[in-house]
């Protein structure tokens, strides 16, 4: 059992890891604020200027638990794929839940002129486009639902999974060609993904969710460990196959779903860190996997944001395209170095 | 044997198997009179697609019997509830594991999976079983290898382990032969024959060495076209069982050497 003493260094310097990051992410934006004001901010003393207080309350600080709860939900939900459907590319956009919420945004934003004036006007506050994500992730990961239950088979879901995204896109497609330009440009900045849009209110919502979807897949781990034999040893070993798989795709349509309606669709992260993960700790049981996939996927999107940032100076790239670029590196290093993903 | 009635730990009553389809039940096999005593290895042969695995399938409980009941230590198949079943019968799959970076010692444990609790802690009692279980078939030196480093016969062994892990009265192997050589057959039947001997569990597995299965099991179920014979392998080769269970036209059974022979 000495690797627990190896599982015990590593979690201690990824919680390290962890707080840097967070303190970085905090510390870097387009004004920049000394180090100390921002200790003093965050424990709630006086800052020297005003404007970096409020600053930091309402728009770092927000966003940088944002990066974490994003980072880690999304890894977390993909973790919980993988060994769901027992296939090392498996995430939760493989199920179609982020195109199902990009169905959604796409309807709102670019249908509107076929929904009409009135409705639309209504429908395209922020909050409407939350909704809009929400119900079409949720719908779509219905419909996947509905298809488990009858088909048996996961890698049956998985290739319907597939198929759902393909539909989604091609009526965001159809939409898009028929929309207007000003229509598209919002629709395209939704799917850039941003971090930093989140008040503090809506934050306390996606908080909500994400508490939920922790704790079902803190329940889930004695079930997930039991599935990496397969479907059919997990059942011999008198595990409930229909309800935990019930449990472990709501969680994963929880996370990913609401991630996605207020942060965009997040690419590569639900994918690459579960994979990263078990370089780091080179074990299948979830008991470690779970808070170990949680840190360190708040670590790459604290950094990712950060990059993002791109320090001393107003711009913001977008977050979705960072995290491709450094999530698909990650994959195609892992395919050619280890030659096949095992998991 | 029937008057041993305490020493049975797997009995079946006029089991019919087979599928039920939307116009009618397909029977694949009929009246079968089966028990399985304590402590013994007894194995299931029969023909490609003549239901071995349909039987495996229904006393496993992943199908259920057209008509007939399964009794497992005197209660009734269907009134098992899951983690029960789990903790009287145990199994030995032919689909491989599905994650292949899990060490031995995981996987193994893995069997304790029934008796811990909810986040699946494993207690010192688990830990003992586990490595009892490794011990009895030989790999502790695997013990802290991924699977994916394992040949076939290596990952056969550990998978019999997990099944001793889950310690239950009853363990079913599905063809555990199968993809290995000819002397990995023979150590892995061997195997079998001294674990029922030495932990009292009873051990029934479905195989197409019949020649092996006629040197080192105690008992045979042999499924044949018209009826389904279970008795000592010496009683069923004078009674001409195994005559019966190919066509004959290319291969026929010698009583002599107990095994099959081309014809010439």
């Amino acid at each position: 059992m000495s690797n627990q003493n190896t599982y015990r260094t590593a979690f201690g310097w990824l919680i390290l890891a962890l707080i840097i990051c967070f303190l970085l992410n905090i510390s870097l934006g387009s004004v920049s604020i000394p180090l100390k004001d921002i200790f003093n901010s965050l424990i709630g003393k006086n800052v020297e200027q005003e404007s970096w207080q409020f600053i930091i309350q309402n728009y770092r600080l927000p966003k940088a638990l944002t990066a974490i709860i994003v980072g880690s939900g999304l890894g977390i939900s993909g973790l919980l794929m993988q060994t769901l459907f027992r296939n090392p590319l498996a995430g939760p956009f493989v199920l179609g839940i982020s195109s199902g919420a990009s169905l959604g945004v796409a309807l709102v934003i670019l249908g509107s002129g076929v929904i009409g004036g009135v409705l639309a006007s209504a429908f395209q506050s922020k909050w409407g486009i939350v909704l809009a994500a929400s119900l079409g992730s949720f719908l779509v990961l219905l419909a996947v639902l509905i298809v488990s239950i009858k088909v048996r088979d996961t890698m049956a879901i998985l290739i319907i999974g597939l198929m759902f995204a393909s539909i989604t896109a091609a009526i965001v497609s159809v939409l898009s060609y028929f929309g207007s330009a000003e229509q598209l440009q919002q629709y395209i900045f939704w799917g850039f993904g941003s971090l930093g849009n989140l008040s503090w209110d809506e934050l306390f919502i996606l908080l909500l969710m994400y508490g939920i979807g922790i704790f079902l897949g803190i329940i889930s781990i004695k079930s997930l460990n039991t599935l990496l034999l397969g479907e059919n040893y997990a059942k011999s070993l008198g595990v409930n196959i229909k309800k935990s798989r019930f449990i472990i795709i709501i969680t994963t349509s929880l996370l990913a779903g609401s991630i996605t309606a207020f942060t965009g669709p997040i690419a590569f992260i639900g994918l690459a860190i579960p994979h990263i993960t078990r370089q780091i700790f080179n074990t299948s049981n979830h008991r470690i996997l779970l808070p170990a996939v949680f840190l360190s996927g708040a670590i790459v999107m604290l950094l990712c944001d950060s990059v993002s940032q791109l320090p001393n100076s107003d711009y913001t790239l977008p977050i979705n395209a960072i995290t491709a670029l450094v999530g698909a590196p990650v994959v195609i290093w892992l395919l050619v170095r280890k030659r096949k993903m095992v998991f | 044997m029937k008057s041993e009635t305490k020493n049975i730990i797997l009995k079946t009553e006029n089991l019919s198997i087979g599928y039920t389809s939307k116009k009618d039940n397909i029977v694949v096999a009929s009246n079968i009179n089966v028990a399985l005593e304590k402590g013994k290895l007894i194995g299931l042969i029969g023909a490609n697609g003549i239901g071995k695995s349909t039987l495996l399938r229904t006393l496993t409980k992943v199908q259920s019997p057209l008509k007939g009941a399964i009794y497992i230590n005197d209660t009734e198949l269907k009134d098992f509830s899951s983690v029960d079943l789990a903790k009287a019968l145990s199994l030995v799959l032919t689909e491989p594991v599905a994650a292949k970076n899990l060490s031995v010692l995981e996987l193994v444990a893995l069997g304790r999976q029934p008796y811990t609790n909810w986040i699946g802690n494993l207690s010192k009692a688990d830990i003992e079983i586990t490595e009892r279980a490794i011990s009895q078939v030989n790999i502790n030196h695997l013990k802290h290898k991924k699977c994916f480093e394992l040949s076939d016969g290596q990952l056969q062994n550990v998978m019999i382990a997990r099944a001793l892990a889950q310690d239950t009265d009853l363990i079913i192997l599905d063809e555990p032969t199968t993809h290995l050589d000819m002397y990995h057959k023979a150590y892995i039947l061997k195997l079998l024959q001294e674990l029922a001997k030495d932990t009292g569990k009873t051990i029934l597995f479905s195989s197409h060495e019949i020649d092996l299965a006629i040197q080192l099991c105690d008992a045979l179920i042999v499924m044949t076209e018209n009826e389904v014979v279970t008795d000592e392998p010496c009683n069923l080769i004078t009674k001409g069982t195994f005559e019966k269970l190919f066509p004959k036209d290319l291969i026929a059974f010698d009583e002599a050497t107990g095994s099959f022979r081309v014809k010439k």
